[in-house]
């Protein structure tokens, strides 16, 4: 059974557009899937190598300016930034990882959130290639019906899943969790830290950018404050996987449901738009104090508490 | 013959205060080496250096001919020689197969060879009962072993052991001093930093000891025992403690 | 060079020297911080911008002069340090996780409840304080008749810039000299030590935490004569804190001085011969440039030349 959820719940979603949802729901379904690859790539990383990223936008960002700059200047589709962005990103990965990753733990997370910011900056001030702060307008859209972009964010969010799988389970997973758990006890064991956390790194941007590619197809604009926004982008996709379940497969998928409905919900609500920041930070902070390691990481604990109340 | 090990006027200085001096020595194919010293004596400084985390400020380390001051300690390791940790560094939310089976994929080329080799590994150190307990849970003296089990999984031809035996009982002491002795059975070299007199005399060939970071004697366990320097070195310790 | 390019070079200069030593004091707040405590308080620029806020508040309600202001945001952010320490910090440090960066990202929620609340009670709206010394400046003819050369101090500019260092020169004599000064610098060099030497460590740590906050909100209330403040001010002088603290070397106070400086002359510099807009990525040149060639910061430095090696 348990080795079956994971196809019924495929098929159960691509089933969804075949029943008729409206727009707006096959809208909040697509973020949803989006958010939760950028979830998993995020958590490839951090949850599952210990190297916390604050700086994840910057890969969306490049990703999303690949597609974007493809279109704009040289006139092709904005598809082809999805192919292209593995390599682009791939490369800034490298250069940012040997920037960054020389640097151990919250110094490692400061650093990418400092590479987020300088690039956010360049493309501000780089109008001659990214329009700056105009930003990219994708004038001609692929598709109207939303059913498609649904289908082909789904695709990617399923081989990711499967990947990250694969990599946890080889060789590759259990040199980045050694790396995680301890970095001079694997180093001592053989394990060329730099080269590993640098190939966690390198995935982790791939899937990211791979996700920001599509979002310039699927949402046919992009700016800089946009694809590059340090809260909501770099701390959502950390907030998503915090929520769900750090280093567990299942958890950004359910971190990502739960944070874009809230998003929802509180977007909803007139009066508390302007506050959802607010109610962000908060749930943050309970999640850490509580549930450090999210929903899914701590479903003993979860359990324990409800049975406890309920013995009252 | 080359010496598996050796050491050429070796120090390491942090700041302007000398953690080692001009210690020379080596550790020969097959055998145990004692290294023993005063609380502060420079031994986990001198493990930090031959096992790459610490490059020395002056001097020459070799291995198996080469030269390996500089180098990395996975390259090191890559080349033969693994280290265990004073303060143990299990991989904590591992459990205990799954912290050997890390190491064991430096020599293994799938994960079912690599399990073959942890599996091996643990039945040596005698940890195979608790393979699937997560490493965390383990009481100290079976986390003193997974060190030494970690380490043997990389198929090192030169192990450094350091204090393997602190804080364990009588009977574990026993345990361990057997493993080490099947260690040496499947002729890996040892070199061993050890406390414990009785234990560091009955198993080592030979026996270096350590004074604020330099070298005042070296030779077998009689030579050591009647040393006066030797005497004079812990006879202070023990008076100032 | 002409008497112009030097005029605007000197300028140039002497703004970033006055930049610098405001940036020194949000620095030495961090670094006090992360040397106490081991952790890093991504909170840090959204607490200067609460003492912004507050000495706006003052100033717009009251019309207290914004530097007065300073006698109250210091203790104010001294007693939410306090509260954010004791009730949020405290029990984080001791929750068991995967990963330890939690406290990092916790102090990331804290600085945005602060910042969104600013953003619910003033708007986003821009805010100054407009005093009426604002553009007074001092003029180096006024001091010498026949200088070959013309520059200005804007006096604000330059008052923020003394009261930054009186504050830091009173923070050096509390370090230093006196015995609560002396423990939180015992703490912050070695933790188990001090906790054998009977200073209660625990106190220290909500002791430094609301210090490291008072002094950042002092830098508020000197920042707010100069600055148009908004609700999401914060952020960028987090960064420019953790740039200089890097720079500068962990935990360094004299590192954050000097590392503030450098900072600020290079802002300097980046805006006038590059652009406005380009300012923040040559903080973030330095910033690289540090990790790379001097990973323990400019403290290393003098170390090794101390020891010469």
């Amino acid at each position: 059974m348990k080795k079956l959820a994971p196809a019924l719940i495929i098929a159960a979603l691509a089933m969804l557009p075949l029943i008729g949802l409206n727009t707006y729901l096959l809208h909040i379904l697509i973020i949803t899937i989006m958010w939760s690859i950028i979830g998993m790539a995020w958590n490839l990383l951090g949850g599952f190598c210990g190297q916390v990223s604050f700086g994840h936008a910057a890969f969306f960002g490049v990703g999303a300016y690949t597609s974007g700059i493809l279109y704009h200047k040289l006139g092709l589709s904005a598809w082809w930034g999805m192919p292209v962005s593995i390599v682009v990103v791939a490369l800034f990965a490298l250069v940012i990882g040997f920037i960054c990753l020389r640097l151990r733990g919250p110094f490692f997370a400061l650093g990418t959130l400092a590479v987020g910011v300088i690039l956010r900056i360049t493309a501000e001030n780089l109008t001659g290639i990214t329009e700056g702060n105009l930003g990219i307008m994708i004038r001609e859209r692929t598709w109207v019906d939303k059913t498609w972009y649904f289908y082909i964010i789904l695709t990617l969010a399923v081989l990711v899943f499967i990947l990250i799988k694969k990599i946890i389970g080889s060789k590759l997973g259990y040199y980045f969790v050694a790396i995680r758990e301890d970095q001079d006890a694997a180093e001592s064991l053989g394990i060329d830290t730099t080269f590993y956390k640098t190939i966690a790194l390198c995935l982790s941007a791939v899937i990211t950018g791979l996700a920001g590619a599509f979002y310039t197809s699927y949402m046919g604009y992009i700016d800089p404050k946009v694809v590059f926004a340090l809260h909501d982008i770099s701390i959502v996709v950390i907030m998503v996987v915090m929520v769900g379940g750090v280093a567990t497969y299942w958890g950004p998928i359910i971190g990502s449901a739960i944070m874009v409905l809230l998003a929802e919900l509180i977007r909803s609500i007139p009066k508390l738009g302007a506050a959802h920041l607010t109610l962000f930070g908060l749930l943050l902070i309970v999640i850490i104090i509580f549930l450090p390691n999210g929903i899914i990481g701590d479903i003993p604990k979860l359990k324990r508490l409800l049975g406890f109340r309920k013995s009252l | 013959m080359t010496p598996l090990l050796e050491l050429k006027n070796v120090s390491r200085f942090f700041g302007g205060l000398a953690a080692l001096t001009d210690v020379s020595f080596d550790v020969r194919k097959d055998e145990i080496l004692g290294l023993i010293g005063p609380n502060g004596a420079g031994k986990t400084t001198l493990f930090n250096v031959v096992n790459g985390f610490y490059a020395p400020s002056k001097g020459e380390v070799f291995f198996k001919g080469s030269r390996i001051s500089g180098l990395k300690p996975h390259r090191i390791c890559a080349l033969g020689m693994a280290r265990t940790f004073q303060v143990v560094k299990p991989l904590q939310r591992m459990s205990v197969l799954d912290n050997v089976i890390a190491s064991a994929f430096l020599r293994a080329k799938n994960k079912a060879e690599a399990e073959a080799i942890a599996t091996e590994v643990l039945l040596l150190t005698g940890l195979n009962d608790d393979r699937d307990v997560i490493s965390k849970g383990l009481p100290l003296g079976k986390r003193k072993r997974l060190e030494i089990a970690r380490a043997l999984a990389t198929k090192p031809e030169l192990i450094l052991l350091d204090e393997s035996f602190a804080g364990l009982n009588p009977t574990e002491q026993n345990e361990s001093i057997e493993i080490i002795r099947n260690i040496k059975g499947n002729s890996i070299t040892i070199m061993i930093i050890e406390h414990n007199m009785k234990v560091i005399m009955s198993i080592s060939d030979r026996i270096m000891v350590l004074n604020y970071g330099e070298k005042i004697a070296e030779g077998s366990p009689d030579e050591i025992r009647n040393n006066p320097l030797v005497i004079e070195a812990y006879l202070g310790e023990t008076q100032n403690a | 060079m002409t008497s112009v390019q030097l005029e605007v070079l000197l300028q140039t200069i002497i703004s970033g020297i006055f930049l610098g030593g405001l940036y020194a004091l949000l620095a030495i707040g961090m670094t006090l911080i992360m040397g106490v405590m081991k952790i890093i308080n991504l909170a840090h620029g959204e607490l200067m911008m609460v003492g912004m806020y507050i000495a706006y508040a003052l100033f717009s309600y009251f019309q207290v002069d914004p530097y007065l202001s300073v006698f109250i945001a210091a203790p104010v952010l001294f007693g939410l340090g306090v509260i954010l320490q004791k009730f949020l910090i405290n029990p984080v440090m001791k929750v068991e996780s995967i990963l330890p960066e939690n406290q990092v990202i916790l102090t990331v929620g804290i600085g945005m409840v602060l910042a969104n609340l600013a953003t619910i009670f003033f708007a986003s709206d821009y805010r100054s304080t407009p005093v009426s010394y604002a553009t007074k400046a001092w003029y180096l003819s006024d001091f010498w008749k026949s200088s070959p050369i013309e520059l200005s101090i804007s006096f604000p500019w330059s008052v923020s810039f003394l009261i930054a260092l009186l504050i830091t020169a009173i923070l050096w004599f509390f370090l230093t000299k006196t015995d609560l000064g002396k423990s939180i610098r015992a703490t912050a060099q070695d933790n188990d030590a001090a906790l054998l030497m009977g200073i209660n460590v625990n106190r220290m740590r909500v002791i430094t935490f609301g210090l490291g906050s008072s002094l950042v909100g002092a830098a508020g209330c000197l920042f707010i004569p100069i600055y148009y403040l908004y609700p999401d001010i914060g952020g960028q002088f987090t960064l420019i804190a953790f740039v200089i603290t890097i720079l500068g070397g962990l935990g360094s106070t004299v590192g954050a001085i000097v590392g503030g400086l450098i900072l600020g002359i290079f802002e300097s510099l980046t805006a006038t011969y590059v652009g406005m807009g380009w300012a923040p990525v040559g903080r973030f040149i330095i910033f690289i440039a540090a990790l790379i060639f001097i990973p323990g910061g400019i403290v290393s430095l003098f170390r090794k030349l101390r020891f010469g090696r």
